[in-house]
């Protein structure tokens, strides 16, 4: 019979030879192949001390971007929101005060942003959209948490730590993929 | 009455002992199954526990608390003296094999010497082999008294690999007893550790290969481990025990490991021998109690390898088939072990009478 693929092995159904019925050759090789795996490189990563290293494409949770001011670029246009196939974010956009230049860099931005991480497909379509480059994805991903309601994000937990007043973790939260851009 | 005088000195010795003894092995039982999992894992490559302590070391602790923390169930339908007596006797069986195996030579104690072996009795095989058959009535009871279909097979299974394999285990020993012509554990060890005495394994090297496979069988260790036979038996005779009862049944299995690991290396690797030195001349550049440490510590050596050879078979070979396991041991097992004993006699018998060949 032809043979579809070239994998395909006959089953070998030939009477035992004494050398192969003693066993013991066969059980020494299973032996050492075994007691060979039990040096070999683990390729384990544990994951709270050591993390895998990401690809610079890597899609993780969502960063609202500040100028190097230290003032939101969002003005809450809702690109993003339109752009997202899973519907995850949603905004409420506010008008600036007199007083607030410091805080916003044009006249309107968003007093309410929220993403719903549990909703959110991580493809990106909202740093593709975003005109003031006020959003991109970061190098982190969702913590795990007991309440879904831990997993809808607010403005508080997208804002980029401000470069002025906090350089350290602005820095740290930049991350390496935009000192490579 | 003189002769009934109790020597307080002596036992206060022997229960110092029999203490020291019962917690080492029950703390090698416990790092067993931190080895055993570890090992699993190596090879596998995995890691194994890491977690609890450095590298996992605190892992076997953690378990012993959660199954004290676990409930206690005894089914309805259960006979309950013998549900808990069942655990108890694999318990004490598992740890009765210890009083007979010589630990080291003897210490130096306030002017005392001690021989570091509970009971030097000179029926000490025997006296492991009726211990070790005493063993299977633990799973036995605790199969039965369960009533459950799975757990009553999984007993009858014990119970009938335990008496085949027995069989040609003693076998194997008998030709080693013919060489070394006495049942006492010290004697054996001290005949291979005199200047000029071999390991016995030179002599037996096919004895002591149907002694490690029925050591494996009566330790219901993979390949022989259908009594609990996970993926059919469910869990086998201890599958309706919770709590510290399935505990016992399962560690009970690893001091039986642990026994027979230094059951072998007293047999057949020379006990408590240090390899390459002459011990006799030790003792008298090192002192007594310095070379029982360094005795002990090889036997435990010893031992170790052969837990870690245990391990290594179970991740290693798989669970053999029911008539498989009967047909190993009552036809190939047994006539191996027989002709063994033949070879062995008469070698013995031309060596004693110079017949001129």
């Amino acid at each position: 019979m032809q043979t579809l693929t070239n994998r395909s092995k006959a089953v070998d159904r030939h009477p035992m030879t004494v050398w192969e019925k003693m066993y013991l050759p066969a059980i020494a090789k299973g032996m050492s192949i075994t007691l060979s795996h039990f040096f070999k490189k683990k390729p384990t990563i544990n994951y709270p001390e050591e993390t895998r290293p990401f690809s610079p494409v890597f899609r993780g949770l969502h960063i609202l971007n500040r100028d190097e001011e230290g003032r939101e670029r969002c003005t809450a246009c809702g690109l993003c929101a339109v752009a997202c196939p899973a519907e995850a974010i949603t905004m409420e956009a506010a008008e600036r005060k007199e007083g607030e230049e410091q805080l916003y860099r044009e006249e309107k931005y968003a007093a309410k942003y929220e993403i719903n991480m549990l909703r959110c497909i991580f493809c990106g379509l909202c740093e593709e959209a975003c005109p003031k480059d006020a959003i991109y994805l970061s190098e982190t991903f969702a913590p795990s948490n007991y309440k879904r309601e831990g997993f809808i994000y607010g403005k508080n937990d997208l804002l980029i730590p401000d470069p002025k007043t906090e350089p350290e973790l602005y820095r740290k939260a930049v991350g390496e993929r935009s000192r490579k851009s | 009455m003189i002769q009934l005088a109790i020597d307080l000195a002596f036992i206060l010795e022997k229960a110092i002992l029999i203490g020291g003894i019962i917690t080492v092995s029950l703390v090698v039982a416990m790092y067993s199954t931190w080895a055993e999992r570890k090992v699993a894992g190596f090879m596998q490559d995995r890691l194994g526990p890491n977690r609890a302590g450095p590298f996992g070391l605190l892992q076997p602790l953690a378990d012993g608390l959660k199954l004290f923390m676990k409930e206690e169930i005894i089914p309805n339908a259960s006979n309950k003296f013998l549900f808990i007596l069942g655990p108890g006797l694999a318990m004490m069986t598992a740890m009765m094999t210890s009083a007979v195996i010589p630990w080291g030579r003897e210490i130096e104690v306030f002017g005392r010497t001690v021989s570091l072996q509970i009971a030097d009795i000179n029926i000490g095989i025997l006296y492991i082999f009726a211990v070790l058959s005493m063993g299977v009535y633990g799973i036995m009871i605790g199969g039965w008294a369960s009533n459950n279909k799975f757990s009553l097979l999984a007993a009858l299974r014990g119970a009938s690999q335990m008496i085949s394999y027995e069989l040609a285990m003693g076998l194997s020993i008998i030709a080693l007893l013919m060489l070394t012509g006495s049942l006492s554990l010290k004697t054996i060890v001290e005949q291979q550790s005199a200047a000029g005495g071999w390991w016995n394994i030179l002599y037996q090297p096919l004895g002591f290969l149907i002694f490690m496979v029925c050591a494996f069988a009566e330790c219901n260790r993979t390949p022989f481990d259908l009594p609990e036979a996970e993926n059919e038996l469910n869990f086998g005779y201890h599958q309706e025990y919770s709590s510290m009862k399935l505990g016992f049944y399962l560690f009970a299995e690893y001091i039986n490991m642990f026994m027979s690991s230094v059951l072998m290396a007293t047999l057949y690797f020379g006990g408590y021998d240090i390899p390459f030195v002459n011990d006799a001349a030790l003792v008298e550049s090192m002192g007594t109690n310095n070379v029982a440490i360094l005795q002990g510590l090889s036997l435990f050596a010893k031992a170790a390898f052969f837990i870690f050879f245990f391990m290594w078979v179970r991740w290693t070979i798989p669970r053999f088939r029911y008539d498989q396991l009967m047909h190993l041991g009552w036809k190939v097992m047994i006539p191996l072990a027989l002709i063994n004993m033949l070879i062995t006699a008469v070698v013995v018998l031309i060596r004693q009478n110079g017949w001129p060949f």
